[in-house]
């Protein structure tokens, strides 16, 4: 398994560099370093309470770390935040609108924020709410609320941005927009961070992985490093509780059940050697119900946390600065 | 200054949408001066009972915007991630401040409007001679304890949850109703009329009772009272007050 976290790179619009951050004895964030450049889409994956969020207010400014370095667009966002606040977007998990305030007021007001904003009329176009525009906070659905959360992170055209949960509570044609905004985004050289327990959602957006657990750095890279560092290949689903030394001897290569029903193994299968499986899988009594030839994000995250311990999430009335 | 004038409007709009604030804010107070002054439930040092109760319904006017009703709406906004939310754009702590200052500003004008109109219905002269000075006076009062409940207000609004937020203020508003000579005269208070004037809403109804019921002058202890508590208050808002 991989532990090496991304290291900060000359030119980079956000780095976090041996980034440690407590609550009395807590360690919320445990030396974690990662850099994001210009255009380039990172996502920082984990279990509640693996530290995703207070790292990701680290970056924004909001929280000052304990130790370690970060810079956004060249400057500490704690100490010069007003510096670069109007170059950041932020979403935020739970949105931080008035709830008696309408949505296009609330994009108005957002708007008069920044000194080149973006027309609220095209960004409510861009996000599906102009039939909302009258509508409160407390009137739209989740999917609603987090549209218009991503329409206000965009308003100022920001450089960076910071998404925390984007697509939490969206509904599949909401996720879809979202996605193709933030690859708009990318082509345009914007910078992003995003937290998501949405595997398949990143899995589409995100150009390098970062996970966390219990504040560290687990594993970091793009999908296909960390999938041949952990020489991951084939998934198959079958019947739970297969011989797998049976199996590997077959196959002849490692196999191992991630979750219950599901296994992967060390090495791709090809098409021929599918056979091989079923036949392997048929002497156990059991069918071959899903094949892929490559695993996953799912895969590999479940590869990644099968040893980690289940973790407490971080009592949010610890997460303070301001 | 557009960043202000936006967020002006929008706390302005907040403000005077939510019925409750109104409620709190003009119509209790204009309930309670024509029930006190229509009927004799307490006694009134004045030979007009409006007389008397006009000025201590402007303190309790000037102490529902300035604390219960600023301390319930920041709670909230708290609790709905709002103030955090803000930080991150380049509103900037000192616009939210000065907007949520200009919107109480607006709002306790209301009041003056409308309790004065009702009063002068209601048979309320204020004292001869004094008038001009008087009206500084007023303005200087009514500032000075704008800015101690303002402080007390934020204080805890920023550190308790929103609910029991709610609760301590409209808990204070009450205790500070009946123990702060706003509407029961302070000489019903016995001995703890002394432990009550150093309270802001004591001093503020004592001085707005001096100037507009009695036209004499404000004792020093009323002046030193009010500058402490706009001093302190506000100072310790702004160390105490927690963003989520």
């Amino acid at each position: 398994m991989t532990t090496k976290a991304t290291t900060p790179v000359e030119g980079a619009a956000i780095v976090a560099s041996d980034l440690v951050v407590t609550f009395g004895d807590t360690m919320a964030v445990n030396k974690v370093s990662l850099s994001v450049e210009p255009g380039e889409v990172v996502a920082l994956l984990g279990p509640n309470g693996a530290g995703k969020t207070t790292t990701l207010r680290c970056l924004e400014g909001y929280l000052s770390p304990t130790s370690g370095l970060v810079r956004v667009l060249g400057v500490d966002p704690v100490a010069e935040h007003r510096a670069v606040v109007d170059k950041m977007g932020c979403m935020l998990q739970g949105g931080g609108i008035y709830p008696s305030m309408r949505v296009r007021e609330t994009l108005n007001l957002f708007a008069a924020y920044y000194p080149n904003p973006r027309d609220p009329g095209e960004l409510s176009s861009l996000l599906g709410l102009n039939h909302l525009a009258k509508t409160t906070w407390r009137r739209l659905s989740g999917g609603e609320q987090q549209r218009l959360s991503l329409a206000l992170a965009l308003i100022g055209r920001p450089s960076v941005l910071f998404l925390d949960e984007p697509t939490a509570g969206v509904d599949p044609e909401g996720r879809l927009v979202i996605r193709d905004v933030v690859a708009s985004l990318k082509d345009e050289g914007a910078a992003m961070v995003l937290t998501s327990h949405e595997l398949s959602e990143v899995d589409a957006v995100a150009d390098r992985l970062v996970f966390l657990a219990q504040g560290a750095v687990l594993a970091a890279g793009t999908r296909a490093s960390l999938t041949a560092a952990l020489e991951s290949g084939s998934t198959f689903q079958s019947r739970p509780g297969l011989d797998l030394e049976v199996l590997s001897l077959a196959l002849e290569c490692q196999v191992t059940e991630s979750r219950l029903g599901h296994y992967a193994l060390s090495g791709s299968l090809s098409g021929g050697e599918l056979e091989k499986l079923v036949t392997a899988l048929a002497a156990q009594g059991a069918a071959l119900e899903t094949f892929s030839a490559s695993s996953g994000l799912e895969d590999l995250y479940h590869a990644l946390y099968a040893d980690q311990p289940v973790q407490d999430t971080m009592p949010t009335s610890r997460r303070r600065r301001r | 200054m557009k960043m202000l004038l936006a967020q002006i409007n929008v706390e302005l709009a907040l403000a005077l949408r939510k019925g409750e604030t109104l409620l709190l804010t003009i119509g209790i107070p204009v309930m309670f001066l024509c029930f006190f002054s229509a009927v004799s439930v307490v006694h009134s040092p004045t030979p007009k009972r409006v007389d008397f109760l006009f000025p201590g319904i402007l303190a309790l006017s000037v102490m529902s915007t300035a604390m219960v009703s600023l301390s319930i709406s920041t709670g909230f906004e708290r609790g709905y991630g709002v103030i955090v939310r803000l930080f991150m754009t380049p509103l900037g702590r000192g616009r939210l401040l000065a907007a949520k200052v200009v919107t109480i500003a607006v709002v306790e004008v209301l009041q003056v409007v409308v309790l004065g109109l009702t009063a002068m219905v209601l048979g309320y002269h204020f004292p001869s001679g004094t008038k001009f000075t008087g009206l500084f006076v007023v303005v200087a009062l009514v500032i000075l304890a704008t800015l101690g409940f303002a402080g007390i207000g934020l204080i805890t609004a920023g550190r308790l949850k929103p609910e029991v937020n709610l609760a301590a203020a409209n808990g204070l508003y009450l205790v500070l109703l009946l123990i702060s000579g706003m509407v029961i005269p302070l000489s019903s208070l016995g001995s703890f009329a002394s432990v009550a004037r150093l309270l802001p809403s004591t001093a503020l109804a004592e001085g707005l009772h001096a100037v507009m019921s009695f036209g004499t002058p404000i004792g020093s202890s009323t002046w030193v009272v009010l500058v402490l508590w706009a001093v302190i208050a506000p100072s310790l808002a702004s160390r105490l007050f927690q963003f989520e």
